[in-house]
């Protein structure tokens, strides 16, 4: 078994998991024993559980995928499998974690954790490129629109909206000047599939936007990318002087008379920059407010020209359909939602990372059948998807197929795909106070509702959450939420009460057991906790030297006492006891 | 700005700017970019710079303060010599960014936004750094650039932070 190279996932992830001082490491060690192998990056893996993630390939292929090598495992990498020729077993990824990716369906991630992302021959190797040059040498614009209609193609960054619409549209629109948009700022926290796309295939982006920009006829493409994603704007820009330098963007493409150029502009961190014009203002320099629509930016976008945007996974999966055909695109997933979709998987799961599985699928598959179930083997109580504008699936509700439709239904959104998996001790009450501080912050400011009514809401929850809630609090959220709603302007207000209304509406109890028992359910909220010491207690006077307040009595060697009086509920006591003695309540 | 003679009453040298400045003069819609390429060589927006770019752009220094504030990464205020991002991403809320927060506060005693007063940390939180598999987890900004440290727990926390001052201090002796 003769390996010829070794490829390091380095994704944001595997980075920060030590996958650098890996990659430093097997380097050393290769040259160390004198071996000719060549060490190679790769993009997000998507087990980002498992990170450092390190492939090692033949002539035939992939011969093992070893999982959490840290720089000190290494050397068991080199010397036995690189060197003599055997499987280091004790690295080699479990058959189970293998089913991870077994059990999904790539079309976004088709070269995420394989190709290398800092090399345009590796994109071109697995057919890169290929479609775009179809679409600019063969097809119309009309043609190119009527595949990405005939695939169902829906744009994947919240809204669903059919992408063949917002292209014909654009296209329809004669203007000297127009522009091809990527959405690239990831502005849900909790989803990070753009991230892995923009880091780990950043070409297929490219290609995607070249043959958008093609059938709307835009003479500039714009990615528009979070600030706070370092690594993906460093790749990107690679990508995009590569494509350059083979002719794949500038003038005259494949040699046809078609020019168009991509450009980066790094935001500058506003949740609200999502919303389309908004995301234009910002990128003519302004605050980032959103303004009225009509006109459409299909009509009078960036700089008062027809102007298209879609997010990052959906210009991903445009070269796919081109490649394949729409039909073979909309024969995956259900009806009315074609196609795959990515989620990122996150919170108290057991196998956190990057899923991609066809649309239809129910919620238990992806939590439980490809995720692991939860933390610890505790009890599954929700999932949030949709980020702030989206809201919580409860348990009772986990064989939900996830596509568009049925995903609404719940009161939650499909969004960008961001799955928060929490258990039993999450405290819903405090996930509905959590999303209403970040969209009070991120609120723009422009409609009172959206900047007063978030306001209040969230001194209504932070109260509730404090133990000093009242009766009726339930009520006003409920009213406040419906004007907001009703009274906002743009996507943000319009939808920032849901998680609220979503918690209301699956774990009312919750928000009871708060205001008229004053006790947090999942016994979380620390306002509401009372702490004890049990007869676990070997009195090692651990937690007494720990409490700031000095609440803390007993002598050595026997059961020690909180004081409630005294006590401030900071949990120092908890967390510092090594007889897990203390309960909290 | 003197409202008299339109010379800036503070003589900062901004030598390091101008040249931003030339590339940037008269292109459309490119103030975000100045502004950030300002706050890379200077750390921060401080009011001068603010009235130098509104001189030599044009542009009134009530709209650059507008802009400047709406965004989440401008700052006006120095930062240390490490910039703790610490994500509070819906992920790492869930598995106990506050606490983490809570040490930093502890071993610090500096809250979000604030410096500490020998300037080696700044502490920030952030939205979500998209690592969220590994939540809870901070990106911390030095002199050599960006490292993420993930699954964080308050014992790691204290290490990382020890780890850093102890260098920081090194040098300066």
């Amino acid at each position: 078994m003769t390996a010829t190279r070794v490829v390091v996932g380095q994704g944001s992830c595997g980075v920060a998991s030590g996958a650098k001082k890996t990659t430093a490491a097997l380097e050393q060690l290769i040259a160390d024993f004198g071996l000719n192998i060549p060490v190679e990056i790769t993009g997000c893996v998507g087990n980002c559980y498992l990170e450092p993630i390190v492939d090692v390939y033949g002539a035939d292929g992939l011969q093992a995928r070893y999982v959490k090598v840290q720089a000190e495992n290494a050397s068991a990498i080199v010397e036995r499998h690189l060197k003599a020729g055997e499987i280091a077993d004790e690295l080699l990824i479990s058959e189970v974690d293998g089913e991870f990716l077994s059990h999904q369906n790539r079309i976004v991630l088709r070269n995420a954790g394989i190709i290398n992302p800092e090399s345009i021959d590796a994109y071109i190797a697995v057919g890169g490129y290929k479609p775009a040059e179809k679409v600019l040498t063969s097809m119309t614009s009309e043609q190119v629109i009527d595949e990405i209609k005939v695939s169902g193609l829906r744009g994947r960054g919240g809204a669903g909206f059919p992408t063949w619409f917002k292209w014909d549209a654009a296209a329809k629109n004669d203007a000297d000047e127009k522009f091809m948009v990527c959405n690239a700022d990831e502005g849900d926290p909790g989803a990070f599939m753009d991230r892995s796309v923009l880091e780990g295939d950043p070409h297929s982006l490219l290609e995607g936007m070249l043959i958008g920009g093609y059938a709307i006829g835009a003479t500039e493409g714009v990615i528009y990318v979070r600030a706070e994603y370092p690594l993906a704007i460093k790749r990107l820009e690679l990508a995009l002087e590569q494509a350059r330098e083979r002719g794949y963007l500038g003038k005259g493409i494949f040699g046809t008379a078609t020019n168009f150029d991509i450009r980066i502009k790094a935001g500058a961190g506003a949740f609200v920059c999502g919303e389309e014009t908004a995301l234009i203002a910002s990128l003519e320099g302004e605050r980032g407010m959103p303004r009225l629509k009509p006109p459409f930016p299909a009509q009078k976008g960036f700089w008062q020209k027809p102007t298209n945007i879609n997010n990052v996974e959906t210009f991903a999966n445009v070269p796919w359909i081109i490649e394949r055909g729409g039909a073979a695109f909309a024969a995956i997933g259900t009806e009315k939602s074609a196609g795959t979709k990515v989620f990122a998987l996150a919170g108290k799961i057991k196998k956190g990372g990057l899923v991609e599985v066809p649309m239809g699928q129910p919620l238990r598959d992806v939590i439980f059948g490809i995720g692991g179930g939860i933390k610890n083997d505790k009890e599954f109580k929700a999932v949030q998807m949709g980020g702030p504008s989206g809201g919580c699936i409860p348990a009772e509700l986990i064989d939900t197929p996830v596509d568009y439709e049925n995903i609404t239904k719940t009161g939650a959104i499909v969004g960008s795909g961001g799955m928060i998996v929490m258990d039993e001790t999450t405290c819903m009450v405090d996930m509905a106070r959590y999303f209403l501080d970040f969209t009070r912050n991120e609120s723009c400011g422009k409609c009172n509702y959206c900047r007063v009514g978030t306001k209040r809401m969230l001194e209504i929850l932070e109260r509730i959450t404090a133990g000093e809630g009242r009766d009726g609090d339930i009520e006003l959220l409920e009213e406040l939420a419906q004007k907001i709603k009703d009274g906002s302007m743009c996507g943000l207000g319009q939808t920032a009460p849901n998680p609220v209304l979503t918690t209301i509406r699956y774990f009312r109890n919750e928000f009871e057991d708060h205001i008229h028992n004053k006790h947090c359910t999942a016994h979380s909220c620390r306002a509401l906790l009372t702490f004890e010491i049990t007869d676990k207690c070997v009195g090692c006077t651990m937690c007494a030297k720990n409490c700031p307040v000095e609440a803390i009595s007993g002598k050595p060697k026997e059961q020690h006492v909180i004081d409630a009086e005294k006590c401030i509920k900071c949990g120092k006591c908890e967390s510092s006891c090594k007889f897990s003695a203390i309960t909290r309540d | 700005m003197c409202e008299n003679c339109g010379a800036l009453k503070q003589r900062a040298d901004f030598s390091a700017l101008d040249p931003v400045l030339d590339g940037y003069v008269g292109v459309r819609g490119s103030l975000i970019t100045i502004l950030q390429k300002a706050q890379d060589i200077y750390g921060y927006l401080a009011e001068e710079t603010i009235d130098y770019i509104a001189l030599r752009t044009g542009t009134k220094p009530a709209k650059i303060f507008g802009v400047a504030t709406f965004y989440a990464q401008f700052r006006l205020n120095p930062i240390g010599k490490n910039l703790i991002m610490l994500c509070k991403g819906t992920a790492c809320h869930v598995n106990g960014a506050d606490d983490i927060e809570e040490s930093v506060i502890d071993l610090l005693g500096v809250r979000d936004g604030e410096t500490t007063e020998d300037g080696v940390f700044t502490l920030n939180n952030v939205a979500c750094l998209g690592c969220c598999s590994l939540a809870p987890v901070m990106m911390i900004r030095g002199t050599d650039g960006e490292e993420t440290f993930g699954n964080l727990t308050k014992d790691k926390v204290r290490a990382i932070l020890n780890d850093i001052r102890a260098r920081e201090t090194a040098v300066a002796v």
